[in-house]
């Protein structure tokens, strides 16, 4: 029994490092697992009358993307270079934490890349035949924990997750793939880094989200989006506050992403 | 971009009221009172001048007064990190900060100043930061305007049209996690002719923390978000450490000097009823307002409130500045130091003249000390009469401790009968009747580690009769002392500075 343990520990450690190296698929570890479909009460409902989310089938990277994989992008992709790209798609801090612009440096090959912008990000996706996961796709897929596909209501949970915030951001950020899997087999979505999402340039938080009903609110989020029944959930309020405090332009050094695609249907 | 979806998105649910309500004054209180016009008053116009650089400062420091006869153009440029610091010795939490301390820097405007205000929020910042202060006539105070992400900066201007000292505070959501890791601070406005001058001026900021260990529980402690939601407070602290302001890092002043502090209360959760113990306070100007209230003894600081204290010092020794609360101040840490210096003043304070024993009725039963008093001054002191004389002050004056039986309570209160640490050496016993004992100490092959205070009120005859006592009881069985020894040891050390029973 041990001997199998220790062998079922060993396939998920090559595994693991085939991913790294191109994206290759086992059956224990696939590098974008698929997630199965569902209906999901979001803290940021679709409109005020519905309450429950309807969650399309998807495929979710089952790691952020590295600093490796986004370096092998450039080579192909040259006008994304922070010594190439355009002003309006990234700003000064842009990939600034490589030596070099295409050396991330062997210390970071395997980090989470971090210092991109929503473009770069969405233009790495693309090149991959994919895209960044929607808003409510993250939101959906991170609720797990490794027991339970909606964790949202175990306070140990919650409190693990908060504790990422209970430490200062200076300390260099851990390899990926380091954290517990999820019910869904998805890693690093919560201790790591924050991520991007497709639709983030659409969160119309309010910059002071204390203001109640203003006609903007109004205009845009109708009553009381955020419901009280989450209002516990600080854990995702501080994930859309990020999301919504970045411009597409925007990088940060715990600003990350992971990539998405459907799932086709009769296939 | 085309493909962003519009997200229907707010977080309404975690709103605080709005902080600015301009109610008009009723027409006979205007009359009655001779205000000083608020906002509608604050206008000076628009600013003169070269621009200045507003200097900001780290508590307890407080910038120097504006000194100027004339609205200026203010710049405040404040810095957000998120910095690892200790709560309390051994401690440590990550602080989100304005400008590296807790409370954030202190900043200084006159009235009717336009302020420019720039925040920065360092790039190893893992969230976004927003600044919304009191002092600010706008929508949010600032809030919205200011909604700044890691490694960016936000720039937003306003006119400050109200005097006063106001908090100023980050309101991005969660606010009330951003406000219990220590994201506030004071902003004050001077009325247009300036505070009156005077020794000293203090920043203290009172908060609450949650930490998911208990009080002083050693290593990194994070935010406990539940205890913060049941306001069930680990810490409370002034200026966000349980040391920030005691031993070398108390505040300091002489005798007759006058004192002015600008407190505030960062909350988030917890009000603060603030006193400083031994002191009165000759003026305070409730919330930081205009007018104020004379000789005050402890006065109500709301969250996200402040209060400006004034009062002259007379005698030196130490005034120790708590949450009257008062469990908060000797179990979650609400206790600053001042220190104040110089000559004393005995008609004003004379410190302890008196402290003897008083056991109410049972006059009668110290009828042995008295006859063995009596008995020394002729010199015909039996040890039977110590040993009686002895047994009366042990259990009015030692017993509470170490027991009638001389056992001691494990752990606590070291043994006397049998014990090597008293027998071993009766010299030091005599010391430490006088002197007190602080600190480990090993008895019978056990640690304690607790404090005795000197006995400072008993005579050198007592001492001696108390100990003849304890040396003959309880299976001891050694000898004598006598108040000659007793007045040798007195002679060769000296006594714990403030040391009191």
């Amino acid at each position: 029994m041990k001997k199998l343990m220790r062998h079922r520990r060993y396939l998920a450690a090559l595994a693991l490092m085939l991913v790294s190296l191109g994206h290759a698929e086992s059956p224990d570890t696939p590098a974008a697992p698929a997630i199965p479909g569902g209906s999901f009460e979001s803290v940021l409902p679709p409109a005020p009358s519905v309450k429950n989310v309807r969650i399309q089938p998807f495929r979710l990277d089952r790691t952020p993307v590295t600093n490796e994989q986004f370096a092998t992008f450039l080579r192909t992709h040259p006008q994304w270079r922070r010594d190439r790209v355009a002003k309006v798609f990234a700003d000064e801090q842009y990939l600034s934490h490589w030596q070099a612009p295409l050396d991330p440096g062997q210390e970071n090959l395997r980090r989470p890349v971090v210092h991109v912008s929503w473009f770069a990000a969405t233009a790495y996706c693309e090149a991959q035949g994919a895209r960044l996961p929607r808003w409510h796709e993250w939101e959906y897929v991170a609720a797990a924990s490794d027991r339970q596909r909606d964790a949202r209501n175990d306070p140990a949970w919650r409190q693990q997750i908060l504790s990422w915030y209970s430490r200062s951001g200076r300390g260099p950020l851990p390899a990926v793939g380091g954290t517990t899997a999820n019910a869904f087999g998805i890693q690093d979505l919560h201790g790591v880094i924050w991520e991007w999402v497709e639709d983030a340039g659409g969160m119309l938080v309010s910059s002071d989200n204390r203001e109640q009903s203003s006609a903007d609110v109004m205009r845009f989020c109708g009553e009381g989006a955020l419901t009280m029944e989450q209002k516990e959930n600080y854990a995702t309020l501080m994930r859309i506050a990020m999301l919504s405090s970045m411009k597409a332009r925007y990088t940060s050094a715990t600003m990350g992403f992971r990539c998405a695609s459907d799932v086709r249907t009769g296939s | 971009m085309n493909r962003l979806l519009p997200l229907l998105a707010s977080s309404a649910a975690l709103l605080l009221g709005a902080c600015t309500n301009d109610a008009p004054i009723p027409a006979s209180h205007a009359a009655s009172l001779s205000d000083t016009g608020g906002s509608r008053k604050g206008d000076f116009g628009p600013p003169q001048g070269e621009p200045i650089k507003a200097v900001l400062t780290s508590p307890p420091n407080v910038p120097p007064a504006t000194n100027r006869n004339y609205p200026a153009k203010v710049v405040v440029e404040l810095e957000v990190t998120e910095v690892d610091m200790e709560i309390a010795e051994g401690v440590t939490y990550t602080f989100w900060t304005f400008g590296g301390t807790v409370p954030g820097s202190f900043i200084r405007v006159r009235q009717g100043d336009t302020v420019e205000f720039r925040l920065k929020n360092h790039p190893s910042s893992k969230m976004p930061h927003n600044i919304d202060l009191h002092g600010v006539t706008g929508p949010g105070g600032g809030a919205a305007s200011s909604f700044t992400a890691p490694g960016h900066q936000t720039q937003f201007t306003f006119k400050a049209l109200n005097q006063g000292l106001y908090v100023y505070h980050c309101a991005t959501a969660p606010v009330g996690m951003h406000v219990a890791n220590g994201m506030y601070g004071l902003i004050l406005v001077e009325p247009p002719e300036g505070l009156p001058p005077v020794d000293h001026e203090f920043y203290v900021m009172q908060g609450d923390f949650y930490t998911v260990g208990k009080y002083r529980e050693k290593g990194h402690q994070a935010f406990d978000m539940q205890k913060a939601i049941d306001e069930n407070a680990s810490y409370v602290l002034f200026n966000g450490s349980e040391t920030a302001l005691t031993g070398p890092r108390a505040l300091k002043a002489k005798v007759n000097q006058s004192v002015r502090m600008f407190i505030g209360n960062g909350g988030p959760n917890l009000v603060s009823s603030f006193h400083v113990i031994g002191e009165i306070f000759d003026k305070v100007q409730y919330e930081g307002g205009t007018r104020f209230q004379e000789n005050v003894q402890t006065t109500l600081i709301p969250a996200g409130g402040a209060v400006t204290v004034e009062f002259h010092t007379e005698v030196p020794g130490n005034y120790v500045l708590v949450d009257h609360s008062i469990f908060r101040a000797f179990n979650k840490g609400a206790l600053a130091i001042l220190e104040v210096s110089g000559e004393e003043r005995q008609e004003i304070y004379s410190g302890k003249q008196l402290d003897e024993m008083y056991i109410g009725d049972k006059l009668a039963s110290l009828a042995p000390v008295a006859e063995a008093a009596k008995a020394s001054t002729t010199g015909t002191l039996t040890k039977a009469q110590q040993m009686q004389a002895g047994a009366v002050l042990f259990k009015g004056t030692c017993s509470t401790c170490h027991q009638d039986t001389g056992q001691g309570l494990p752990n606590v209160f070291p043994p006397l009968a049998k014990s090597d640490y008293l027998l071993s050496d009766k010299n030091r016993a005599i010391a430490v009747v006088l002197n007190g004992l602080s600190g480990p100490v090993t008895v019978n092959g056990a640690q304690y580690n607790s404090v005795m205070p000197p006995m400072s009120q008993l005579n050198d005859d007592e001492v001696a009769n108390i100990l003849t006592y304890a040396l003959n009881s309880w299976g001891n069985s050694d000898g004598t002392v006598t108040a000659d020894e007793v007045a040798k040891v007195r002679a060769t050390t000296k006594r714990a500075e403030g040391a009191a029973h």
